[in-house]
């Protein structure tokens, strides 16, 4: 089988756009990247289908017929991702209701790690009194240097477990 | 008598049907949802009889021959999948009745909750069953659309936000399995698994290795495998504790389903395999140090069930008999032991309305029944004898050590490693929240400084932490919840299945070994295929 250069090309672009868009922080966009890659996907399976030939009725004509078997894949594939990316306009509607904007939000729990691990700082579950006693070669450090740094209020907002209004450095 | 195998696919779209024409009554709804699922699981009991019996059953749906039209096929590794899935998902739709009082309250969407369930169930089936990647494609996407709608059930803010990571990375996942389904129909001109692992080992090894990458990706997003884990623990937790429970005992079980049938059906001269095992062993090691970083019980169980993703992967990258046994034991073991804890988490919210570790305390002796609850499969999880917890990682390890290869050696190292680490986080779920005292006793009139006592390093101002949390436990000491039965019951079941599993370990052992020799014979299932049904 030769595939279609035009087609190829075809698909390696709008895929292409799809993914640039994808990596995008606001779910419109994603959305929009994902409806083009779906696209492209859609284009890749007239690549393989092979040649176009006549209609695929068995006794209509002697001339070779398409394959019809990846149109009938590329159908459920198109009404799969019309169904999904309604959801997920639904959804980036809803987003915009509760929070004004639709962008893709970290984790506040990851977040917070992050931050700890950026000042040195240890977690809630990480036994003080333990880190404080000597270890075996009786350490003789200086106690500063395992002193915990106080979180300055200003790089944890107050409401981070609340709502996540938060803009993200 | 072989189109029962079409039943598990059609009963819960059926019943969906249903309770959406008795969306108003609730009562209705749930008779509907519990009738069907019990049939479904009866069916997946005769299935597993008869697929271990007469071998495996096939249906060719509206009698079009194997190759053209779509077929579903039963053998000894889908039945067992189905029944232990098709038994959890009950527990859970039984669990979601109790908790219903209290999560899906008057305005909640009471009514799309149900139909969405039984949906997804029928993804799964389908997933299971499907004989072709075509239709194993649509039982992902039947089983995932409908898993967006539960993870984000009632729209509130924090779901919103995890289930957007969770659509997003899901429908990318499916347009890579809708490429590599492409690439497989260029290269070999069918979909139908017995056909292709025909003709796949025709083509170059070039490109039967770029088609088996392709495949293993879309399945190791879904499956969670490292590195392509990190939307699962960010995403589960959200969710109501019914949701989360299926959803970690089933959608990733989905993803290795369909690895193991990929990798034994289509590519079973593996050159991947080293690959495999050092994904393994990462996706251990890295899910489980997370666990241990966490200190909330949802996030913990879901790096735990990362982690444990990575016991089924060893197995399977093994390719002997022993490991796909193994894996397949772990699987049934996983499925029950992950869903039954986050049950118990749902049943620790409900009862302190948080789970958060810095602020639970005491439940050992404030809820004896819950903590015993929790303490059962969690120990099964961790791999303490004699659960069945621990008979599956020693299979599995027998059959690494057999292989004799340094790799595995490493990866049977990383397995032990993680079994211990899981067995440290979740005594730290222990200690924590079920037998250190309670916050509020524990700091009754202790007025040291914000810097000296360790839950203040809670990374917020000290102060007003302090009085939040002190409040939130008194209204809980007020109330003294009791915890309804209609959700201890569906645990205390799930609870009893992971018991069970351990009680019948000999003979389910046997069982997986003759469907891992099925699977690594391949004959009876390309035969029942493409000879027989009809």
């Amino acid at each position: 089988m030769t595939p279609n250069l035009p087609l190829v090309i075809l698909v390696g672009v709008m895929v292409a756009a799809g993914v640039t868009l994808v990596l995008e922080r606001s779910l419109t966009r994603i959305l929009i990247g994902f409806v083009l890659i779906g696209n492209g996907v859609s284009v890749l399976f007239l690549v393989v289908s092979g040649p176009a030939g006549t209609a695929p009725i068995v006794g209509l004509s002697d001339e070779p017929m398409s394959d019809p078997l990846p149109q009938a894949m590329v159908l459920t594939a198109i009404v799969i991702t019309l169904g999904v990316t309604a959801f997920g306009l639904a959804l980036a509607y809803r987003a915009w209701q509760l929070t004004g904007h639709d962008d893709v939000q970290d984790d506040v729990e990851d977040d917070l790690i992050r931050r700890r691990a950026e000042q040195d700082e240890t977690s809630v579950t990480f036994d003080e009194a333990d880190a404080a006693l000597p270890d075996e070669e009786g350490s003789d450090a200086p106690i500063e240097h395992r002193e915990v740094h106080e979180v300055p209020a200003t790089t944890v907002p107050e409401a981070l477990d609340a709502d996540h209004e938060d803009e993200l450095p | 008598m072989n189109q029962i195998v079409l039943l598990p696919v059609i009963l819960p779209l059926l019943g969906a049907g249903l309770c959406l024409a008795f969306g108003r009554s609730a009562r209705a709804q749930r008779i509907i949802s519990v009738a069907i699922l019990a049939l479904v699981v009866t069916v997946s009991a005769v299935l597993l009889y008869r697929a271990d019996h007469y071998g495996p059953q096939t249906v060719n749906v509206g009698g079009w021959p194997a190759d053209i039209g779509i077929s579903l096929v039963a053998d000894r590794l889908s039945a067992l999948m189905l029944l232990v899935s098709t038994i959890v998902t009950l527990c859970v739709l039984l669990y979601s009745f109790g908790q219903g009082i209290v999560e899906f309250g008057r305005d909640a969407p009471l009514s799309v909750f149900h139909p969405t369930f039984l949906v997804l169930s029928a993804g799964v089936s389908n997933a299971f069953l499907s004989a072709d990647l075509f239709n194993l494609f649509v039982g992902f996407e039947i089983l995932l659309v409908s898993s967006y709608v539960l993870i984000t059930l009632g729209g509130t803010g924090a779901r919103v936000r995890s289930g957007t990571i969770y659509i997003v990375v899901s429908m990318i996942s499916s347009v890579v399995f809708l490429v590599a389904i492409a690439c497989v129909y260029a290269a070999t001109g069918t979909v139908n698994f017995a056909a292709l692992s025909g003709r796949i080992a025709d083509l170059p090894p070039q490109v039967s290795n770029l088609l088996q990458l392709l495949l293993l990706t879309t399945f190791c997003i879904k499956a969670a495998v490292f590195p392509l884990s990190a939307w699962l623990p960010d995403s589960y937790p959200t969710a109501p504790a019914p949701v989360t429970a299926v959803f970690a005992g089933l959608l990733t079980k989905v993803g290795i389903y369909a690895i193991i049938r990929t990798q034994t059906l289509l590519f079973p001269d593996n050159d991947l395999r080293t690959l495999l095992l050092w994904a393994a062993a990462f996706t251990m090691v890295v899910g489980i140090l997370g666990a241990v970083a966490q200190s909330d019980i949802k996030r913990i169980l879901s790096f735990t069930l990362v982690s444990h993703i990575g016991y089924m992967l060893f197995g399977v990258a093994l390719g002997s008999t022993a490991g796909l046994s193994g894996a397949i034991f772990y699987i049934a073991h996983h499925i029950t032991v992950q869903t039954t804890l986050f049950l118990v988490a749902g049943l620790v919210e409900y009862r302190s309305s948080t789970t958060n570790l810095d602020k639970l305390g005491g439940l050992a002796r404030a809820a004896p029944m819950l903590s015993v609850m929790f303490f059962i499969p969690a120990m099964n999880l961790a791999g303490i004898p004699p659960f069945s917890g621990f008979l599956g990682k020693l299979a599995l390890v027998q059959a690494g050590v057999d292989d004799h290869r340094w790799l595995s050696y490493v990866t049977v190292a990383a397995a032990i490693v993680t079994s211990l680490l899981t067995l440290y986080a979740i005594a730290k779920v222990w200690n924590r929240a079920f037998w250190q005292p309670a916050e509020a006793e524990h700091e009754a009139g202790d007025d040291l400084g914000a810097d000296s006592h360790g839950g203040s390093m809670h990374g917020r101002s000290g102060v007003s932490t302090k009085t939040e949390r002190t409040s939130t436990w008194k209204v809980d000491d007020e109330q003294q919840q009791r915890l309804p039965l209609g959700m201890v019951v569906p645990t205390l079941m799930l609870v009893g299945c992971s018991i069970a599993l351990t009680v019948v370990a000999g003979p389910l052992l046997d069982f997986t070994t003759r469907a891992a020799d099925e699977l690594q014979g391949r004959s009876s299932y390309i035969v029942a295929v493409l000879g027989g049904g009809g």
